[in-house]
């Protein structure tokens, strides 16, 4: 099983404490890999807010033909980061020949179009720079979006961290927003796309436990819209969920959690709004999540939300200090960063509510 | 006139061949042989009697419905001692025997209550695998009819595939007794989300207008058959078992009134709100439905327009006089004939129109708070004819129902029972996955019939096809054997054509119906759905569902490939 955790600080911080929880939690993954999406960025990015950053793993081949796809978009290059990568035998990690951090300019026809052309372009774009990539057998292309950073690597999560510098507290790479995975990989080739977090169009997902309606959700998202694609890991149809929940059809975000988890029909045949909760329950029942899964996912205005199964099956908890809201598969890894917090105030999410931490990190326990 | 052949064996063919049994006198033995004449080995079944044992007391006689059995006096030759000094001689007795009636208005069926009824089981049908049933059967120029089930079904592919992905550590099994399962199937049209009338008022979501009536039903449905097919105790037992499933253990299951109306007591009752009414192409039954309309306390579930039926396609429904009792022509409104319906609803030339005329004015007749729904049999073109209705532009097809060469019938032509018919599972698979391609999945539900129990395995049956895409079944053969059909796929009874079931299930004949307890018929069904229920949380459990698995057929594998292929489901041995 995966090990995920989250962290919504006021401050930037580096990726050292999320690495720290996942050390922590490391008997329920096998460390095969691990993954982070940093989000709300500070550090070397800080000044480039607003411009999407691309981030991509692949060989100088692959760079040449994304610059080439990127020059023919329109876009352009306005920061170029490469992190150090330690090239020691030692270390267990399959290291790809090029880390790419890229913001760009938007296409001067773009620059003054309203927001939804814009994430559309970014979306058709990443998913153009991926299918070119994946083609030649290039690269791999995670995110392109403003304020956004992705990194995905197969090898032992220390080992990663190790030769990334991802340790040290005085580094280039700081959000406000960490969401990271160490993974388990019982079913799925090792493919650097299956790990989780998930990013489309702001916003970001992972979860654990093993999707169960993953054929039903996979059958029915590939018809919803091109950019719900890949399916590499059934994590990924949560994303697409909650992406289509709350994008596509504009639903209030407890809506989501009606969606995945719905209530039993008795107990909805109960409530004033039965009419409406039924008709969403059939017009979404291949997007429901019926195995063992818990989510924690980050919305694009910056909200954190956490989510279980309806059986609770998959444990998840959600601890915090003034300074930081924590979510964690398991509360050893809350431990290891606030050891000081109250525990008492920790919250260990129901299986029928929706917690949601806000900008003020406030968090909210939304009965469903 | 039976023509006669007399045959004569010369002694020296007598000689050659061995057997034959040369008479005193030296005449050459002659046979007398009715060839034409209709005999035991041209049935299907023989009657096996041991007269050692039978203490005559007759019952098998007076049970047998189609009179196959008649008394006879036998003479029985023995041997007496007679005389002072004891000496051999012969002396007759005139006994009663049991005689199998070998012709075809009564011939045997198998049905097996003489060997029921027999204190001492003296009495028994034996299969007569090498008959001439089909050679002699069509006498009088009239094709062979036959109600029940088709005979000529190779295999079973239900049985071929098993549920093979287990849950068991990443994702835990359930617990079937401990767990919730919330296993309830939609029947009504369902809009795509971004299509339902939904707007956000303060943070939540609220209805703007009208959407499709839809109703959540229990996915295993009791299929269409009608009072007249079935016998009106018959009927009764099946309309209480759904009534007491619903009240008493909230089982929200729904049963099909099959063409030909209801009681107006049920029509103009609570329980109306569990029934599906049939509309067929003869109609029968709608004018008093129309009639009670006004005094309706509920809506009925939904409306089924049958257009089609797996165990006769292309035909339409037959009622033979002999089951057009009194009480039939009232709820028909029919004189005392056979009431044949036509193979197609008149007036209606195309799926297009079909939407237009009849899916419009059933949806108008009942305000559109009623799914209406159709059934078809399976054919090669299900596919485009699921596809068409999938278009429909107004939103009123509420269910799409298929049924497989599998399926039961009161009465049909045999030629179209054996001959004629499509599998259901393979369309099944297609229409669902037609549905997927286009992204419409579970908005017409598909609801598939034909063979759906016909091991005993309901829940088993229903499983693997919700798996494989369908939102529910429906079946309607087992809960009859429930009550006590002995009919089979293997030629036993199907006398359902005839007006003379042995167990008063599908006869109109006061005095067989009586045969049939229906408060314990009732109870059967009662139980069996309960079982059911249990069976299907089983199965639901070991693959982490708690929920309909409707369409994951990851969870299924064949153990034949040719099917595994077909369906698009693992292959595994
Ligand atoms: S098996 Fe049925 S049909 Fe045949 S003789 Fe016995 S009672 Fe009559
Ligand atoms: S017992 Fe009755 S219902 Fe069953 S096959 Fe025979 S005639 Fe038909």
């Amino acid at each position: 099983m995966c090990r995920i955790a989250a962290i919504k600080s006021r401050n930037p911080l580096p990726p050292a404490p999320v690495l720290q929880m996942m050390i922590a939690m490391q008997k329920g993954h096998d460390n095969s890999g691990f993954a982070m999406v940093m989000q709300d960025l500070d550090g070397v990015f800080a000044g480039r807010k607003d411009l999407p950053l691309l981030s991509m793993a692949c060989t100088p081949a692959g760079l040449e033909q994304a610059d080439e796809a990127m020059d023919r978009l329109g876009f352009e290059l306005q920061f170029d980061w490469r992190p150090e990568v330690d090239p020691s035998e030692q270390l267990d990690i399959q290291r790809m020949p090029l880390y790419v951090f890229r913001n760009y300019q938007y296409p001067e026809t773009f620059r003054i179009r309203p927001m939804e052309e814009r994430k559309k372009l970014l979306v058709d774009t990443r998913l153009a720079l991926r299918k070119l990539l994946a083609e030649s057998n290039q690269g791999y292309v995670y995110s392109f979006w403003p304020d956004v950073l992705t990194l995905k690597e197969i090898g032992d999560p220390r080992d990663i961290a190790e030769a990334f510098h991802l340790w040290k507290d005085n580094q280039p790479l700081q959000a406000r927003v960490i969401s990271a995975q160490c993974r388990q990989n019982t079913n799925y080739q090792i493919v650097r796309y299956a790990a989780h977090p998930f990013f489309l169009e702001g916003y970001t997902l992972m979860g654990n436990g093993e999707n169960t309606f993953y054929q039903k959700n996979r059958d029915f998202q590939q018809r919803l819209n091109p950019a719900y694609t890949g399916f590499e890991s059934d994590t990924q149809c949560f994303l697409y969920t909650l992406h289509y929940v709350v994008d596509t059809l504009g639903w209030p975000i407890q809506y989501y959690k009606h969606v995945i988890t719905p209530l039993p029909f008795e107990e909805m045949a109960r409530r004033p709004d039965a009419p409406v909760l039924q008709e969403i329950r059939q017009a979404c029942q291949h997007l429901e999540i019926n195995g063992p899964n818990t989510v924690i996912f980050v919305l694009p205005d910056g909200k954190m939300g956490i989510a279980c199964d309806a059986k609770k099956l998959r444990p998840v908890v959600v601890g915090r200090d003034d300074d930081m809201v924590v979510a964690a598969s398991e509360v050893c890894g809350v431990n290891m960063i606030l050891p000081d917090r109250n525990s008492e105030a920790d919250v260990y999410p129901g299986e029928r509510e929706l917690v949601i931490v806000d900008s003020s990190l406030e968090v909210q326990r939304w009965p469903q | 006139m039976a023509a006669i052949m007399e045959a004569r064996i010369d002694q020296e063919q007598i000689k050659k061949n061995g057997h034959g049994k040369q008479e005193k006198s030296g005449f050459p033995y002659a046979a007398k042989v009715f060839v034409r004449d209709s005999n035991a080995v041209d049935f299907p079944w023989k009657i096996a009697w041991n007269s050692e044992t039978c203490i005559r007391c007759g019952a098998c006689v007076a049970t047998c419905t189609f009179d196959s059995l008649q008394p006879r006096l036998q003479r029985r030759g023995r041997s007496v001692s007679v005389g002072n000094l004891p000496r051999p001689a012969e002396a007759a007795d005139v006994m009663i025997a049991v005689r199998q009636v070998n012709d075809l208005a009564h011939y045997c069926r198998g049905c097996g209550m003489c060997e029921k009824v027999c204190p001492t089981g003296s009495i028994r049908p034996v299969a007569n695998g090498r008959n001439r049933f089909p050679v002699v059967a069509r006498k009088g120029g009239s094709p062979i009819k036959r109600g029940g089930r088709a005979h000529l079904i190779p295999g079973r592919v239900l049985d071929s595939i098993k549920v093979g992905r287990i849950s068991q550590m990443t994702d835990p099994s359930l617990d079937a007794a401990r767990h919730t399962f919330d296993m309830l199937t939609a029947l009504g049209r369902g809009l795509p989300a971004d299509k339902l009338p939904l707007k956000v008022e303060d943070g939540r979501l609220v209805s703007t207008g009208w959407s499709p009536p839809m109703h959540w039903v229990y996915p295993i449905l009791i299929g269409d058959m009608s009072i007249g097919a079935l016998s009106w105790r018959m009927w009764e037992a099946l309309a209480l078992a759904v009534g007491y499933l619903n009240e008493e253990y909230h089982l929200p299951v729904r049963m099909c009134s099959g063409e030909g109306g209801m009681p107006v007591k049920l029509l103009t009752s609570k329980y109306l709100q569990y029934m599906i009414i049939q509309i067929a192409s003869g109609h029968f039954g709608w004018n008093r439905i129309i009639k009670a309309m006004p005094q309706m306390v509920t809506d009925p579930a939904a409306i089924l327009i049958k257009i089609g039926q797996g165990a006769k396609p292309g035909d339409g429904g037959l009622l033979p006089a002999e089951k057009v009792a009194e009480h039939i022509q009232a709820i028909r409104g029919v004189p005392h004939a056979d009431l044949l319906s036509p193979p197609n609803h008149q007036g209606l030339y195309s799926i297009e129109e079909s939407v237009q005329k009849m899916f419009l004015s059933m949806n108008a007749a009942f305000q559109f708070r009623v799914p209406v729904a159709i059934k078809v049999a399976a054919s090669s073109t299900s596919v485009s004819v699921f596809n068409n209705l999938v278009r429909d532009p107004y939103h009123i097809v509420g269910g799409f129902f298929m049924d497989g060469i599998q399926g039961g019938t009161g009465a049909a032509h045999e030629v179209n029972l054996d001959h004629s018919g499509h599998p259901i599972l393979s369309k099944l698979r297609d229409c669902y996955l037609d549905a997927v391609a286009q992204g419409r999945q579970g908005q017409i539900p598909i609801f598939v019939g034909g063979g759906f129990g016909e091991t005993g395995n309901l829940a088993a049956d229903a499983f693997k096809a919700i798996c494989l895409g369908a939102s529910g079944v429906f079946a309607a053969k087992i809960f009859l054997q429930i009550a006590g059909c002995v009919g089979d796929e293997k030629g036993r009874c199907n006398a359902c054509n005839t007006g003379l079931c042995p167990v008063g299930i599908c006869t109109q004949d006061p005095s067989l119906v009586a045969r049939l307890d229906v408060d314990a018929a009732a109870q059967n069904i009662v139980d069996y759905f309960l079982a059911v229920d249990q069976e299907l949380k089983k199965l639901m459990a070991p693959i982490g569902n708690s929920s309909l698995p409707i369409g994951r057929s990851d969870a299924l594998i064949s153990m034949d490939k040719a099917v595994a292929d077909r369906l698009q489901i693992g292959y595994a041995c």
